[in-house]
């Protein structure tokens, strides 16, 4: 039988608990809500928080005052003041109110003065380049000299490509609930990615010692890197007002709050030049990468270099600057977000390819696999390209299974005979680097225990975001103890269990997680081997753990509970703390060199669309997808992964569209104004596959990082859609920012008739 | 006589009565169900667009007693008062999973698993749904997913069989609640819930606070979002002369306080462009709730049943303690949110001239083709040697306009006035009306106007 989600019967009864579900169990709760500066960019001059005290059911309000210990939840350069004089984005929130009901400290909180001062506004790339406004660079990688391969290229071209921003949209809200423990500390239960970070920063604010915080994270409602550093200020508040009244304190944000203020996946502005052959081979490229860091640093600096070791996506360059700066703007500070830079990367040097396919009118697919990693080619950061030859291996296999070049074919032929609709088909490569290219997070521990009874709890650093970390956590303890799963119990993420963990984040959960939980299960069976050898009278090595029984030489077959009390009588420990570092990666910034990534996840994916003339809707009539995940543990969570991961990619490339006004406010702040992917952007045909034969040596059961490589499989529905572009008009290339709204297709449809007209009359 | 003033009221949650007073009328029953530890249902958007909120409501319908789901964000507490509510831990009876339950688990149909109690109440519904047909991904249409991609959600639905012999398909059997009158008053605020047109007309008379509502899918959002009180909620919901469905040899009329869905139900043989419209027209958690007359009495410019009414030549009924009245639905909206409703008077009907027009279509240009407020919306239609359109999106109020199909185009450029917003450039607004007329000329074959 497959194995199926950890807590999907949880989830189907309701039954699942969630960090604001908890708040009916607290008596005396109070509800937190923020006063908010309704101004992009401004001086605080004033504010007098006593009218709020006003209102009826208002207990009390948190300023600057009431910190204990540093207000502020900046994560490296402590540049998040929770009580900020000076406004930075819109809607920054300048002080909390604590109230017995949400509603009167709504309400308490709108009675609150505050006066500011207003000062100009960053609010674009361009601006903040006008104005030199960066947090952060330039920083480069370089391999040999781009300038010169391009300028002795045989054809150059250049461009701009703009790359929009993305919604987390996690269906939980950013939520932290605070209350004082039993012995005068704190406990913060948060909808956290990193609940040590998180515990650092409450220790910070309370100016207290990481060991009197204890952070729980039961699961979340979806996280997507959303919640990797944005969750603290909320765990930081509740843990401010709960430690000022004693009482409980809920911080939940409603959706048009949490879209308001929390970050989102970086806008990009990249600029390039290319240098290629006759044939479609790079000579060269210069690429410039700016990204929208909005108001604070956040994790903009790796997820820039992110963006920077994926600018080569597939393809060898043999000569490549690629140079970066994080922008600072009066926005939202983005952050982290599925792929974390990688896919902004990624889409430049498609963006690139498809350029220089309609620039010698050749088949973009062409122009794709002649550019493709060979085996013993190595990155423009000097890191090998462990396996190329699956670039190729599944490039192949994905294009016969979904009968690309005669479903081309058919394109052409339903294109010529339809005038106002037109087809696209395109299929395109993902190659995604697995491990935190900051290298010391690349570590985990686990606490592993048997009980008497021979149940099993489970803790370990990963937090459970629906991505199944949880599920492929038991099943690595079961095999690895040859338990039933029925009897291991995974328990919610805490910081007093295992402490100074990584954020769950980078794909990487299973791969260090498990890996530490495999280190503690082998460790505790170890010890119990001597045990049972004595017990089924045979030698250690013939015993054998399964399914809950263990078995000798002999017909003979005892419960493991057995075992496990024998060992507790022969006063052997029955817990084992287990620990993994993932080897030989590093990465020296300043060189620009180095193995930052333990491996690569590849994948492919071929998408056919069908674009409307009158009004640039396109639809996806089909999509094939084929991922490496190595030997998966739990097939039908990897699925999940992959599907939902190109989901979400397209929402970004196709749908998903952050509008700010001229006054640098979130115009798209509603799930009624920014649409998520419903079931049209479902592909009406859709074939998923993993790639056979694919043990990756070195990773917990050989499987393969998963959580966000897919989600650039969903370039193939962009490029689909450029080549359905491209069809209503004669040829030339198709300028296409993204995302690809409706309103950007039908301009770029116009734009296509209008190339063909031009060249009609030429 | 009068309904009595009361201060509290019941209603029936997960099979057992429940008495409810000392509320504000605004509470939603949302955050009624999560106070009481049922923490299912989760606020996802608060406006009705992500359906995480999803519960049941026991409704008579035309094909029998149903479950209809809703979006419990967006009822107001006292609008369920003698009503019957079912929420998803109630789906489990006695702790066995529903065959819809079982096919989510099994599947991967959930993963972060949030959404998830939503999506089971909405398949429980269609699962339960009496009509035959076959199951059909539009009805949860209304749920949004952040994780899966929606492709195991759609398998758990088509694998489900017909519902076994459970208690609660044994619920079916007997008739839903009837919508008794109710007057319900909380220290902050009144919900009056008046059995016929009289008495809503009198006691919207004699409180200049009350605020007519239906289904709560306009105004909850305003509640929700933007932190309005209503003092006074007067429920048109239980008003038989309101909820009248007449198709005559002249026109169709049509109740103002029908929901969507009921229409649906009770026009059995509608044109095909209704059905279009329908599927267009939000979600099924809102069709479920919102009705005709709320979206046309709104007035929003870019709400989605003035296009196609127009281009049908809608007549409304309007009625006040006087008596009714009609006017051309052309002349209706008179400009941003203002309509030719003056105090005292209500939207009691639509009236659709017999004989439609043979040839209509309705498009919406959006982001997302289901379930997103339209960028431009068109009804249009061939009336005689015209065509008349209907158009959403394309300034502060619906606009109609009736040209010769070669004048149209013109007429467009001239009179449209659209604004650019988060949805889309008044460039690209005022050519996709233009365009979108184009495209009913080419797909209703009318080729010799080309």
């Amino acid at each position: 039988m497959s194995v199926t989600h950890e807590s999907a019967r949880g989830h189907v009864t309701g039954e699942a608990l969630y960090t604001d579900d908890l708040a009916g169990r607290l008596p005396e709760i109070l509800h937190a809500w923020p006063v908010i500066a309704p101004h992009t960019h401004a001086r605080l001059i004033r504010i007098d928080v006593t009218p709020a005290l006003q209102q009826p059911g208002v207990v009390t309000t948190l300023t600057n005052a009431d910190v204990p210990g540093e207000g502020n939840s900046g994560a490296n350069r402590h540049d998040e003041p929770l009580f900020p004089d000076e406004i930075t984005f819109h809607s920054q929130p300048v002080a909390w109110v604590l109230g017995e009901t949400l509603e009167a400290a709504r309400l308490g909180a709108a009675r609150v003065i505050a006066e500011y001062e207003p000062l100009p506004a960053i609010l674009t790339i361009p601006d903040a380049i006008a104005e030199v406004s960066f947090h952060s660079g330039p920083f480069h990688i370089v391999r040999a000299d781009a300038a010169a391969a391009i300028s002795a290229s045989p054809h150059r071209l250049s461009g701009e490509l703009a790359i929009g921003g993305q919604e987390h949209f996690y269906l939980e809200t950013q939520c932290a609930i605070a209350r004082m423990d039993e012995s005068d500390g704190i406990v913060v239960e948060s909808s956290t990615q990193h609940p040590t970070e998180t515990q650092e920063i409450v220790a910070r604010v309370l100016g207290l010692a990481n060991n009197q915080v204890t952070v729980q994270c039961l699961r979340m409602g979806g996280a997507f890197g959303g919640k990797e550093v944005q969750a603290n200020p909320y765990a930081a508040i509740a843990a401010l007002g709960a430690w000022k009244t004693k009482r409980p304190v809920r911080v939940r944000l409603p959706r048009h709050l949490d879209m308001v203020l929390s970050g989102k996946r970086h806008p990009f502005l990249a600029k390039f030049t290319a240098g290629f052959d006759t044939d479609g081979r790079l000579r060269g490229a210069e690429v410039k990468l700016y990204s929208d860091g909005g108001w604070s640093l956040d994790l903009s600096e790796p997820v820039l270099w992110r963006a920077l070791f994926h600018c080569d996506n597939t393809y060898l360059i043999p000569a490549l600057d690629a140079t970066g700066w994080v922008c600072k703007t009066h926005k939202t500070s983005q952050t982290a977000f599925r792929g974390f830079g990688g896919p902004q990367g990624m889409i430049v040097i498609e963006d690139i390819l498809d350029r220089i396919a309609r620039t010698l009118g050749v088949a973009p697919h062409l122009v794709r696999e002649r550019n493709f990693y060979r085996e013993g080619d190595s990155t423009h950061y000097g890191q090998p390209v462990k396996d190329a030859a699956r670039i190729e291996r599944i490039w192949n296999e994905l294009k016969a299974s979904s009968d690309f070049e005669s479903r081309r074919a058919e394109v052409n032929r339903f294109n010529a005979a339809n005038l106002h609709t037109k087809h696209g088909i395109a299929i395109t490569p993902v190659k995604f680097g697995i491990s935190f290219t900051a290298t010391f997070f690349n570590q985990a521990g686990a606490l592993v225990m048997f009980y008497r009874d021979g149940s099993v709890q489970i803790n370990h650093g990963g937090t459970e975001m629906g991505q199944g970390l949880h599920t492929k956590i038991r099943e690595i303890a079961s095999q690895s103890l040859g338990v039933l799963s029925s009897s291991v119990r995974i328990m919610p993420t805490r910081t007093d269990k295992v402490p100074n963990t990584s954020a769950t984040a980078a794909s990487a959960g299973t791969d260090l997680n498990g890996a530490a939980v495999l280190d503690a299960c082998r460790q505790l069976q170890g010890r119990l081997i001597p045990v049972a050898a004595a017990l089924v009278n045979c030698e250690g090595s013939k015993v054998r753990f399964a399914a809950g029984l263990v078995t000798g030489d002999t017909e003979v077959a005892l419960p493991i509970a057995k075992v496990v009390e024998a060992a507790y009588r022969q006063r052997i420990p029955l817990f084992a703390q287990g620990y993994y570092r993932t080897p030989d990666i590093h990465f020296d910034p300043i060189a620009a060199r180095g193995k930052p990534f333990h491996y690569f996840a590849y994948g492919a994916a071929v998408a056919e669309v069908e674009i409307d003339g009158f009004t640039g809707a396109h639809r996806t009539l089909r999509a094939d997808l084929l991922q490496d995940v190595g030997d998966s543990i739990a097939p039908v969570i990897d699925l999940g992964q992959v599907e939902g991961g190109f989901a979400q990619g397209v929402g970004w490339l196709t749908l998903e569209e952050l509008v700010w006004d001229a006054q640098g406010r979130l115009a798209t702040s509603g799930a009624s104004t920014y649409k998520l992917p419903s079931w049209p952007e479902l592909p009406a045909v859709f074939n998923v596959n993993f790639l056979q034969r694919a043990t990756e040596p070195g990773v917990v059961f050989g499987s393969k990082a998963v959580g966000e490589p897919p989600l650039m499989l969903a370039f193939s529905v962009r490029e689909a859609i450029r080549e359905a572009i491209a069809a209503f008009g004669k040829g030339g290339i198709v300028e296409l920012d993204s995302p690809a709204t409706p309103e950007r297709i039908y301009w770029a449809i116009e734009r296509a008739r209008d190339t063909a007209i031009e060249r009609a009359r030429a | 006589m009068a309904t009595p003033v009361c201060r509290e009221f019941q209603f029936t949650l997960n099979g057992l009565p429940v008495k409810v007073s000392g509320v504000a009328p605004q509470i939603t029953l949302l955050d009624f169900v999560r106070s009481r530890g049922l923490t299912g249902a989760k606020e996802g958007c608060a406006e009705g667009e992500c359906g995480a909120c999803a519960v049941l409501f026991i409704r008579n319908s035309v094909n029998g007693t149903c479950y209809q789901p809703v979006n419990s964000c967006l009822v107001p507490l006292p609008a369920v008062a003698g009503q019957e509510v079912l929420t998803v831990e109630a789906l489990a009876e006695s702790g066995e999973l529903c065959e819809v339950q079982q096919a989510m688990a099994a599947g991967g149909g959930s993963q972060c698993g949030y959404c998830t109690p939503g999506f089971v109440v909405s398949m429980f519904a269609e699962h339960h749904r009496r009509e035959n047909r076959p199951a059909d991904v539009h009805a949860l249409s209304g749920n949004l997913c952040r994780c899966t991609g929606y492709r195991p959600i759609q398998d758990a639905l088509k694998s489900l069989g017909t519902p076994g012999g459970s208690a609660l398909k044994r619920r079916l059997g007997k008739p839903a609640p009837r919508f008794a009158p109710v007057r319900y008053e909380s220290t902050e605020g009144r919900f009056s819930r008046p059995g016929n047109l009289a008495e809503s007309l009198d006691l919207m008379a004699a409180d200049d606070a009350a605020q007519f509502v239906a289904g709560n899918t306009d105004l909850g959002v305003l509640t929700n979002l933007r932190g309005q009180r209503f003092p006074h909620l007067i429920s048109l919901e239980g008003v038989a002369e309101l909820r009248t469905f007449h198709a005559g040899s002249d026109y169709v009329e049509i109740g103002a306080a029908l929901t969507l869905s009921e229409i649906s139900e009770r026009w059995s043989d509608a044109p095909d462009v209704f059905r279009e419209w329908l599927r267009l027209f939000a979600s099924p958690l809102i069709r479920n709730r919102a009705t005709l007359g709320g979206n046309l009495a709104t007035a929003s410019p870019i709400g989605d049943s003035a296009p196609l009414l127009l281009a049908l030549g809608a007549e409304v009924v309007i009625a006040n303690l006087t008596g009714n009245r009609t006017a051309p639905l052309s002349q209706f909206f008179l400009g941003y949110r203002k309509t030719l409703l003056k105090p005292g008077d209500i939207l009691r009907a639509v009236r659709l001239p017999k004989p439609l027009p043979d040839v209509v279509r309705f498009y919406k240009a959006a982001k997302r083709s289901t379930d997103d407020i339209s960028t431009v919306a068109i009804g249009i239609a061939v009336v005689g040697d015209n065509l008349r359109a209907g158009f959403g999106g394309v300034g502060p109020v619906p606009v109609g306009l009736t040209a010769h199909p070669d004048a149209l185009p013109e007429l467009i450029r001239t009179t449209l006035k659209p604004i650019s917003d988060h949805r889309g450039s008044a460039e690209y607004r005022l050519a996709v009306a233009q365009s979108l007329v184009a495209k009913f000329r080419h797909e209703a074959g009318v080729s010799t106007w080309v």
